[in-house]
């Protein structure tokens, strides 16, 4: 027999966790408590362990997709139904399984309608909020104004609708829990009692001569959908492209995840760690001819080699040359911790968002494992399959924003670390070369660093030995 | 070392142990006395205490994934430092625990349906502490503490030779509760042991934002003397507690014990722990864990076989079979059975309270105006 997963509150009051990823296909046999699940809750990423001994019927949702707490999320067909322990609930189902719980208590539970964040309920004199409208949640295939649900499902479109949402009727909760049953939207309702409460004659009242009422609801709300002007009304609705047009005025998304964590952990670094900026411009033309050459040996076939590479190997031997660009605040003990070891981090854009994976031991590689390792960090991330114990303990870090065509920055510090090198793109720019001007290929390192840990001196060497490098990579011959 | 009476025993106060991380049997002159009597066949029931209090550990966090715990407090890599001071209790001392000592209360007998009652919601407390002489989970932290010491000046006026026993952790050691316990308890010298598990992280803060010295230095300032030990050897923390028994039992006042371990899990199914620690303190700690390093002791020693092992794993499978079967088995109760265990005797507030309630209750019902407005 099928037997349904819902979601549970897996923190403690959430109302929504994001599937990651299954760890299972349709088909699969699974035994209870086996993994079958990644979520991400607004507070942490979990494993869920399967319930049952059985078989997966059904996965209901994609990953990457926000479920609310209480829907469905797999089917198993389980075998042997007598062995499993049922569990009591109370023996009175809804009068209608299908229809979500609507709370007739303030503050009883969640409200498990789609909006995608927890409700808030008015502060007295605060305007009304304008009525916002799920447009990717719940498709209406026949509207026009809807057009392809392309938008993300966690963003809200905001439809201008003034005076079409007001604060609940003032209604008593057994009246609520009857209006429910009877299928009566009390914003429907004129209420008789004190002060306009809603009594229950009201809403018997209502049911008695529903069908009017409750139609101007659905009407309302056409109405509103198709307000938002020619744009939105135009036959083919632009999709979301490198225009505005199309999209609605203002969109609005949950800061959760890792937005929230990159956004916390940027606050922190930026306004714990005092930071100060270098450039430098360095002529890699020599760097990029000893790319060619490495590119053409066998012992380098099929490794990705890019500037990065060498940038990371630099900043590996400037580094232990300048130990204190490698070094770590412990504010706890009031000690600084120098690390003889380089957990070379960098920085990623992932489909989780920003990360920034380490390289453990990256100083003990060679160029040839250094560069297998960057393109196993940087497959990984893409993935999406970057592991906590990557994002741990790294110890200095590179941003490369030259694949955006970007010259410089002023890049903000991994928090703990006391050093971050952004890299430039590479150009041909004039520039002198033996007396001359010519075109040359020309990159702009910027560095930032912790001035608790780094003095102006020791980041100035780092930096200078790094462009050294890149200027002249033989004369790391001198350095090591 | 080892005791505070000095006052100079809280820096650098040495950590005992009498099984090292790699499960080689050391001797320790102050400790090895305390468990001169404890066979192989007894370290192998240990041993086995551990194994099955992290089977119930695991089963319990796997039920709050299924949504059938609301929630649970993991007490993973603590094994060690419940099951060696839990097991030098006799039944007539009293427990007054924190939320995590599961593998204390699944010592002193508690029912396993009993134990997480609360935690799914089912109940506002768990079990008849008198039944297995301990109090239910205080959720409070620290507040045990004063609960202890209280029964133990109890203990005293009545001429017994039993103990109280307050767990807490390092993040309780901060609370004003428990610094009021201890000067209380030193004053009246009192039959109670301050048992600390430090487990490094109080929720995300880690202890050496909390107290600059070992946190058994901390006992000198009241006046307790202090043992601090190795809270994943079991053995260790065995003796530290028989030590500490014996003082109570004989007049000889309050005891501080620094249980030395680690939290290898979240704070409860509802944190994540990757969030503010480095994942390599995680795997420093994993190479010292509690049952793998009493496993290589006994195996070593051959009163250990691989049959054994797996006799035993299958009875904690059988023990976390239980435990699920009695938690889905709980009838969720109704909504007057609040009002039921408020007060031991009739309270005239509270049946006006619960007449209002039930008489709202009744507003719900289809056949009834009342209550409706």
């Amino acid at each position: 027999m099928i037997k349904e997963f819902k979601l549970p509150d897996l923190g403690e009051g959430l109302t929504e966790s994001e599937i990651v990823s299954w760890h299972v296909a349709v088909g699969d046999t699974v035994v209870l408590n086996q993994v079958i699940a990644e979520v991400e809750t607004a507070k942490a990423v979990v494993e869920l362990p399967s319930p049952y001994d059985g078989v997966i019927a059904r996965l209901h949702e994609e990953p990457g997709t926000v479920v609310q707490v209480g829907e469905t999320i797999v089917s198993f067909d389980v075998v042997d139904d007598s062995a499993v322990v049922e569990r009591s609930r109370n023996p009175e189902p809804g009068p209608n399984p299908e229809v979500k719980r609507v709370p007739t208590l303030v503050g009883y539970g969640a409200d498990p309608e789609k909006t995608g964040r927890p409700v808030r309920r008015r502060r007295i004199g605060a305007p009304a909020p304008a009525v916002v409208e799920r447009s990717a949640a719940e498709p209406k295939p026949g509207s026009a104004a809807t057009g392809p649900a392309a938008p993300s499902p966690q963003v809200e479109t905001t439809v201008a609708a003034p005076g079409a949402a007001v604060e609940r009727p003032r209604s008593t909760p057994p009246v609520r829990k009857l209006a429910r049953d009877l299928g009566i939207d009390l914003t429907t309702v004129a209420g008789s009692g004190a002060g306009g409460l809603i009594v229950r004659e009201d809403v018997l009242a209502a049911k008695a001569g529903a069908a009017p009422v409750s139609a101007a609801v659905p009407a309302a709300a056409e109405a509103a959908t198709a307000a938002p002007g020619p744009a939105a009304a135009a036959q083919v609705p632009a999709p979301p492209s490198s225009s505005f047009a199309g999209r609605p005025r203002e969109e609005r998304a949950d800061i959760k995840g890792v937005r929230k964590h990159t956004a916390a952990a940027m606050v922190a670094s930026a306004f714990t760690a005092p930071h100060v900026t270098e450039f430098l411009t360095v002529d890699v033309t020599a760097s990029m001819e000893l790319l060619e050459r490495l590119r053409a040996r066998r012992d380098f076939a099929g490794l990705k080699l890019t500037p990065l590479t060498l940038v990371a190997k630099a900043l590996c031997l400037a580094a232990a040359r300048q130990p204190s660009v490698n070094s770590r605040w412990d504010e706890a003990n009031g000690q600084i911790i120098t690390m003889n070891y380089v957990n070379l981090g960098i920085a990623a854009a992932t489909p989780r968002g920003l990360l920034v994976p380490n390289i453990k031991d990256a100083h003990a590689l060679d160029l040839r494992q250094l560069a297998a390792a960057l393109g196993e960090l940087a497959e990984t991330a893409r993935a999406g399959k970057t592991t906590p114990a990557a994002l741990g303990g790294g110890t200095i870090s590179i941003t490369n924003i030259g694949v955006f065509g970007i010259d410089a920055g002023t890049p903000i510090l991994n928090p703990g670390e006391a050093a971050i090198v952004a890299m430039g793109a590479v150009r041909r720019q004039p520039w002198e070369h033996n007396g001359e001007v010519a075109l040359r290929q020309v990159m702009t390192l910027s560095l930032s660093f912790d001035h608790r840990l780094v003095d102006g001196e020791q980041g100035s060497r780092f930096l200078a030995d790094i462009g050294a490098v890149l200027a002249d990579p033989a004369l790391v011959l001198a350095m090591v | 070392m080892g005791h505070g009476e000095a006052g100079t025993a809280g820096q650098g106060q040495d950590m005992l142990q009498l099984i090292t991380d790699k499960g080689v049997r050391v001797s320790h002159p102050e400790l090895d006395p305390y468990i001169a009597d404890v066979t192989d066949e007894e370290l192998v029931k240990l041993y086995e205490d551990m194994v099955v209090v992290r089977r119930i550990d695991t089963e319990a966090t796997a039920l709050q994934r299924q949504g059938e715990l609301a929630l649970w407090p993991p007490l993973l890599g603590q094994e060690a430092s419940q099951i060696g001071s839990a097991r030098a209790l006799r039944p007539d001392d009293f427990v007054f625990s924190s939320y995590r000592e599961n593998g204390v209360a699944y010592c002193r007998g508690v029912d396993l349906t009993d134990l997480i009652r609360v935690w799914r919601g089912n109940a506002s407390s768990g079990w008849d502490p008198y039944e297995i002489n301990m109090a239910t989970p205080q959720i409070i932290i620290g507040a045990q503490t004063l609960h202890a010491t209280g029964y133990a000046l109890g203990i005293q006026q009545d001429g017994a030779d039993s103990a109280a026993v307050a767990y807490f952790g390092d993040g309780a050691t901060s609370e004003g509760d428990v610094n009021e316990a201890m000067v209380f308890a030193a004053s009246f010298q009192v039959p109670v042991i301050f048992f600390c598990q430090n487990n490094h992280w109080a929720i995300s803060e880690p202890v050496g934002l909390q107290s600059h010295i070992p946190l058994a230095g901390r006992a000198a300032g009241f006046g307790i003397p202090s043992m601090r030990v190795d809270g994943n050897d079991v053995l260790a923390v065995l003796a530290a507690t028989r030590w500490a028994l014996e003082r109570a039992r004989s007049g000889g006042g309050p005891s501080f014990i620094e249980a030395v371990t680690y939290r290898m899990g979240p704070h409860t199914t509802a944190d994540d722990p990757t969030r503010y620690r480095d994942a390599n303190e995680l795997e420093d700690w994993r190479a010292k864990d509690p049952i793998a390093r009493v496993a290589a002791l006994l195996e070593a020693s051959g009163a250990l076989t691989p049959a054994m092992e797996e006799q035993i794993a299958a009875a904690a499978d059988g023990v976390a079979k239980d435990l699920r079967a009695g938690c889905l088995g709980l009838v969720d109760p109704e909504p007057e059975a609040v009002f039921a265990h408020v007060y031991a005797t009739p309270n005239s507030w509270l049946e006006r309270q619960q007449e209002h309630y039930s008489r709202y209750l009744a507003g719900f019902s289809a056949d009834t105006t009342e209550g409706s407005n």
